[in-house]
């Protein structure tokens, strides 16, 4: 089923701030969907009119071919997992895990059986007796989500699940949460503003800024062909430079003339005009050093700079290569200097390249 | 550097200034002399005539009732007054926020005069029903500045949880806010209780014949000598209620 949770040009402004501007999705069953955006760009109130704490002003969401617009929190068959939580306090992890159950007045026995085996799946019946004050951060988001879980939602809802837990116990989640998604197989919608959590978590991602959605796409696809220069800042770094187009080659590259670096290849795919300049992206980490020429002929964009800055982060090293009005950020894992014999000092002539592949159009607006 | 000891005989100081009174009025309780100069040999003798009194635990009865009555009605109006400051901005809650604190601040024996002229004015025989009226007034503000104490710390995304999960908006408050608020609804209660139990200057005004209250029996026994290791015995009595409801109000609120 491809169109189970549709979002038809949703709109919703508090005041005069468009808070959710026209955005249309539509998110497959059993998919683990990331909303990933800076804080303020909408991500949140999408959340909250899914789960029907907010009304949208216009436009429709559907479920299952259902218009569940108007309904209310409590008649969705969708459930949430709360960025702080929302544990009761004056219950037991047991008694949390029972609440939705109980709520829908489902027999005795059900309720005991539905919440022990959730408790299984996140490893916490020996807990079921606690109060929340008495776990730990990572205990507390898994009651969360057995809480959220048990009562079989159609769509699971996190916000921003990691952003409590410190840097250890995130990675470790990462993985949980990963294997309770293939467990359980219900659609899991996250809100994220952080990049990592999103590319690790789903299946694919709409990246949003300013109320709209700028792209929707798998993972590595949103990293290797950002369609804005807002996608290509937000996800992973990016180095840009504007030029004019000056020939589509029948091969389907684009030949761009850029001021200072002399006239490189890039894919030509995104490419609309031949009379507007266009922005070319490169990421540090595909830009090649070294000291001499590089040798493979046409098909490879070379260019001269000088060292002005080095930073060295222990798997990896950045460089920041001045070339005319450009400052260039390439990106070298360690091992090939190792290899090349070099190692680039502060005021070295080196020579940057790139292959065509790597440079990518992206359109001139909305960059950061 | 040798510690200084003056902040110990501070401490001391200050206990034995709050709690010699209250010493040598149990120790009075147990003293044969009437008048407490000096000690007389121990008896048991006032609490038995305090035991024979009728009229003082007629009137313990009275103050029971209206302690009673009047801290339930004031939790149950206290609580509703806070969800409504907590939970609405208007420019009229500006004004409901200093109505319910003005008993806080405002001389008993204004309230207490003004209540009467209010009485007189409309009619009402002063009697039972006008010293709840005027106790549940001033407790009033005490539970609702508790129990908005406690709000102002709720975290609210809870009954978002609560209907996230299928609860209907009432539910959420039933099952919810309303445990949640509980200790510190107990806790004003606690409070307008023994307020209640203690009023004098207020319930002097407003109270009619059949009923005297326990504090405006005691001062009127104190007009005669006779009765007063009497009332020591009855203090002492009340000394050691207090501490209990003190200790028992001072749980709730931490646990809260």
């Amino acid at each position: 089923m491809d169109d189970f949770l549709v979002i038809d040009r949703v709109s919703k402004s508090f005041g005069a701030l468009r808070a959710v501007d026209g955005v249309s999705l539509s998110i497959r069953q059993g998919e683990a969907f990331s909303l990933l955006g800076p804080s303020g760009c909408g991500k949140t109130t999408l959340l909250r009119m899914l789960a029907g704490f907010e009304t949208p002003d216009s436009g429709r969401i559907l479920l299952g071919g259902k218009d569940v617009t108007g309904l209310l929190p409590e008649q969705r068959p969708v459930n949430t997992v709360f960025q702080n939580y929302a544990l009761f306090p004056h219950l037991n992890v047991w008694e949390n895990v029972a609440f939705g159950l109980r709520m829908s007045r489902r027999p005795r026995e059900e309720i005991r059986s539905g919440v022990d085996r959730m408790l299984e799946l996140v490893r916490l019946s020996e807990h079921a007796r606690k109060r929340p004050a008495q776990l730990s951060g990572g205990q507390r988001q898994r009651v969360a989500i057995a809480r959220a879980l048990v009562n079989r939602p159609q769509v699971l809802l996190l916000d921003e699940p990691l952003a409590a837990l410190d840097l250890k116990l995130r990675q470790h989640m990462l993985v949980e949460l990963n294997a309770i998604h293939e467990q359980v197989g219900t659609t899991f919608i996250y809100v994220t503003h952080d990049q990592g959590e999103a590319m690790s978590l789903s299946d694919r991602i709409a990246v949003m800024n300013e109320g709209r959605v700028e792209q929707v796409d798998e993972p590595e696809a949103l990293y290797e062909t950002p369609r804005s220069g807002f996608v290509a800042t937000f996800i992973g770094d990016a180095n840009f430079f504007t030029g004019m187009p000056v020939e589509l080659k029948h091969d389907g590259y684009l030949r761009v003339q850029v001021e200072g670096l002399g006239s490189p290849l890039v894919h030509g795919s995104g490419f609309v005009s031949s009379h507007e300049p266009v922005r070319i992206m490169i990421r540090p980490e595909k830009i090649s050093l070294t000291l001499e020429r590089p040798q493979s002929g046409e098909r490879v964009n070379a260019f001269r700079g000088v060292v002005e800055d080095s930073v060295y982060f222990g798997s990896h090293a950045r460089y920041h290569v001045r070339a005319g009005e450009h400052l260039v950020i390439a990106q070298l894992q360690r091992s090939r200097f190792s290899g090349g014999g070099i190692e680039p000092a502060r005021g070295a002539v080196v020579w940057m390249s790139f292959h065509p592949d790597e440079g990518r159009v992206v359109r001139l607006e909305g960059a950061a | 550097m040798k510690r200084s000891r003056v902040p110990a005989l501070l401490t001391l100081g200050v206990i034995a200034f709050l709690f010699a009174p209250l010493v040598v009025l149990v120790v009075n309780s147990f003293n044969a002399s009437r008048f407490g100069g000096e000690w007389d040999g121990f008896t048991w003798g006032w609490y038995e005539k305090l035991w024979e009194a009728d009229e003082v635990w007629e009137s313990l009865g009275v103050t029971l009732k209206i302690a009673l009555s009047a801290s339930l009605a004031s939790m149950l109006l206290g609580t509703l007054a806070a969800c409504a400051l907590h939970g609405f901005r208007s420019w009229l809650q500006g004004v409901h926020s200093m109505l319910v604190t003005l008993p806080l601040v405002m001389p008993d024996i204004l309230m207490g005069m003004s209540l009467l002229a209010l009485f007189v004015v409309t009619g009402v025989e002063t009697g039972l029903a006008t010293i709840w009226i005027a106790h549940v007034t001033f407790c009033l503000s005490f539970v609702t500045m508790v129990v908005l104490g406690r709000l102002q710390d709720f975290d609210f995304t809870l009954l978002d949880a609560a209907r996230d999960l299928g609860a209907t908006r009432a539910q959420a408050v039933r099952k919810i806010l309303l445990p949640l608020l509980l200790p510190g609804v107990l806790a004003g209660g606690l409070l307008a209780f023994t307020l209640s139990v203690d009023d004098y200057v207020i319930t002097f005004f407003v109270s009619g014949p059949g009923t005297t209250t326990l504090p405006l029996r005691v001062a009127s026994m104190m007009r005669t000598s006779r009765s007063l290791p009497v009332i020591n015995a009855l203090s002492t009595l009340l000394i050691a209620g207090t501490f209990l409801i003190a200790a028992l109000s001072f749980r709730l609120q931490r646990r809260a």
